[in-house]
């Protein structure tokens, strides 16, 4: 199983080790995981502040650049669930069809579903708070929406109740949104950093030591908040705790 | 680069209890609408029967509506309709005038509020009374609703106290015990009730809404819990509802699967109190339905927003959406908060009102509490897509699209750029954190690490 991995550019820029992480694990798993070097960005931010226009060529070269995987995999939900849901309607216009939408996963739900992974060599002894990003539990399904009347799962608990030595917690309303939403948290600074500041105290009434997530992105936004506030808490992706001594 | 909302939440977000109580009273009524939800195995079934039903009528809205209006007529029900707002005030106040009626009752209706009835009729000497008891509340301290279904439940009861005794209400009532507390709810309430039914009495007419009307049988049904829209109907002998055209549902077992959903979602109760079945006038009386359209039909013909017509105004998005329980309904600029009012302000009128579009995290928690299943986030996503066409997009996120677009398309330039990006950790904090950095209003700015991954690659790469 040829594998294309896909870091987004913000984990690229900030959080390189998160990609290290991912590469690690999957490479620990068997498979045969391969970076293409001219990727970007899957062209959300634009999209969400309403330049989908300026998006639409990135969305061309995503599918070109990962023409040649089986899965494309992200440690980032947000991101893959772009390229899944929004690039063949961009592509659409075109006249083109996108390849890349029924095959590039997020980490979690690659491992869960489709590697159907059952033990792990990872220990974290700490407790952890997951933090159930918006676009992992409404658009991937890492979890059951806490508005539907369906049976509850959480994938990202399943794969970190494989970790030994971890205690696992969810934050009252485990899935209220942190308040990044991309250009959202530019533009609605007060409600943004408010939301921020509710979410972090929320996990942080866990007594975790760290909050995790499939998302960067959130926690990068809540890390952010945490250090204005002066708020003691760690941040680490999952793939961080999942790839734990490899 | 702040939009008219951002400001608004901005001042409101100044107030930390106000704001944190707005938010816990709120999600309360989201997590009571969770729990009814649970209590149903077969609430996502009603869910998309609602959306099924909903879509089936809106696309055949005109045969339904001739099906109704002659049901309606057969039942002894007049049947006015109305091309806009401006048509529809005419309407009303000719039926008012033409009986000679001084006062009205209503109870609660959104499309009055919509096309701004009772200024229309206050100015031409009507007295108007709302007696569902927030919207006569905010009727008294001249406020607007900052939510469809609980209008009034950011005011205080001290708030309504004071107003209630600087109008002289308690004056109007003779035989109330006078309660320690000066603010009793149970003494306000009751003083509310003697002071309404004294208008319920004295009204020439009464109005209302209508959550849903009935194609099969012509049967208006209003949903209340203060029995108010049946005191507005059983004492005046003149019946006015006034209902938008997409209220249509096809018949009653159609009915059945809203009026399961509707109260469910709205507050958390199984049913309102009362839902009434309105077919027809009462003995001696006038039953007058006017139809309104105002936009709802070139809403049809909008294939990007043709859903909201789907929408029965239950509010459980403004309810679970984390944005509005933060900023409350005056921050938006339509009368309709929250997602479904972003959307619906921007049907109106998107020049006056796309300074709500920012008001979402695109979070999508209102796409799944939606009983109707209403795309209102990817519609909101949608409007922010349209803004640039019509003159309203913010030169300064252009600009930064712009010039991530002109990075990401160019492979070279980016990685470039991740390799110079450690020296901006390197730049003075006061000027990475200043009010010039939006980011950095909310957030301590980001470290970079020495290297990308990008960087990182090429050693993973040669080690294995």
């Amino acid at each position: 199983m040829k594998i294309g991995l896909f870091i987004p550019c913000y984990v690229d820029a900030l959080y390189p080790e998160v990609g290290v992480s991912t590469f690690k694990l999957l490479r620990s798993l068997g498979l045969d995981v391969d970076y293409p070097e001219k990727q970007t960005c899957c062209g959300q931010p634009m999209g969400n502040a309403g330049f989908e226009r300026m998006a639409e060529p990135l969305a061309e070269k995503f599918d070109t650049l990962f023409s040649g995987y089986d899965y494309v995999v992200a440690p980032s939900a947000s991101c893959a669930a772009y390229v899944r849901f929004f690039h063949p309607n961009m592509m659409e216009k075109a006249g083109h069809t996108c390849q890349a939408a029924g095959k590039t996963m997020d980490l979690v739900e690659f491992l869960h579903d489709v590697l159907q992974v059952k033990s792990l060599p990872a220990r974290f002894p700490h407790r952890v708070s997951v933090h159930n990003s918006c676009h992992g539990v409404r658009e991937l399904g890492l979890s059951s929406p806490s508005e539907r009347n369906v049976p509850r799962f959480n994938k990202i608990i399943d794969l970190l109740r494989l970790v030994k030595g971890i205690e696992v917690m969810e934050p009252e309303r485990p899935d209220e949104c942190c308040g990044f939403g991309g250009m959202f948290a530019v533009e609605e600074t007060a409600v943004s950093a408010r939301m921020g500041l509710d979410k972090l105290r929320r996990h942080m009434a866990t007594g975790a030591e760290y909050i995790t997530g499939p998302d960067s992105s959130c926690l990068m936004h809540m890390q952010g908040v945490a250090r204005k506030q002066g708020l003691d808490i760690k941040f680490i992706h999952v793939a961080q705790i999942l790839s734990s001594g490899l | 680069m702040s939009t008219s909302h951002a400001k608004q939440a901005e001042a409101y977000l100044q107030n930390d209890a106000v704001a944190t109580r707005h938010d816990a009273t709120f999600y309360g009524v989201r997590q009571k609408r969770d729990k009814m939800a649970q209590a149903l195995p077969e609430w996502e079934q009603l869910r998309d029967a609602a959306s099924q039903i909903k879509k089936h009528t809106v696309t055949h809205l005109a045969d339904y509506l001739e099906q109704f209006a002659a049901r309606a007529e057969a039942n002894g029900v007049h049947v006015h309709w109305a091309k806009d707002a401006d048509e529809y005030n005419a309407i009303v106040l000719d039926i008012l005038s033409s009986h000679g009626v001084k006062k009205v009752v209503k109870s609660k209706s959104m499309l009055t509020e919509e096309c701004h009835l009772n200024q229309h009729l206050e100015a031409q000497g009507i007295d108007v009374v709302e007696t569902d008891l927030g919207e006569r509340i905010l009727q008294l301290m001249h406020l607007a609703p900052s939510h469809i279904v609980m209008p009034a439940l950011h005011v205080h009861r001290e708030e309504i106290g004071d107003c209630f005794r600087r109008l002289g209400l308690m004056d109007e009532v003779k035989d109330v015990p006078v309660p320690e507390d000066p603010n009793d709810p149970t003494c306000l309430t009751y003083v509310a009730r003697m002071h309404l039914r004294r208008q319920f009495a004295e009204a020439g007419a009464g109005m209302t809404g209508a959550n849903f009307g009935v194609a099969e049988t012509g049967d208006v049904v209003v949903c209340t819990n203060e029995g108010n829209a049946d005191m507005s109907t059983s004492i005046p002998c003149l019946h006015i509802v006034s209902m938008g055209i997409e209220k249509l549902v096809p018949d009653l077992s159609s009915l059945a699967v809203f009026q399961r959903l509707l109260a469910r979602c709205g507050t958390g109760q199984e049913t309102t109190v009362y839902t009434s079945h309105f077919r027809g006038p009462r003995p001696g009386g006038e039953m007058h339905i006017v139809l309104v359209d105002n936009g709802r039909s070139t809403i049809l013909a909008d294939s990007e927003h043709w859903q909201t017509l789907k929408c029965m105004r239950c509010g459980a998005c403004m309810n679970t959406c984390p944005v509005y329980r933060r900023s409350a309904g005056y921050s938006y600029s339509y009368f309709i908060p929250g997602p479904i009012g972003i959307n619906l302000g921007m049907l109106r009128d998107a020049a006056a009102h796309s300074g709500n579009v920012s008001a979402c995290s695109l979070c999508m928690s209102c796409d799944q509490v939606c009983p109707v299943q209403v795309d209102l986030s990817q519609q909101i996503y949608r409007w922010r897509q349209r803004l640039e066409a019509i003159g309203q997009a913010n030169a300064m996120k252009k600009l930064m699209s712009q010039g991530m677009t002109i990075l990401f398309n160019h492979p070279a330039l980016y990685t470039a750029t991740l390799r110079l990006s450690p020296a901006a950790n390197w730049l003075p904090s006061a000027l990475m954190n200043s009010a010039l950095n939006p980011w950095a209003r909310g957030h301590q700015m980001m470290k970079f690490p020495k290297k990308s991954f990008h960087a990182l690659w090429n050693e993973l790469s040669k080690k294995s």
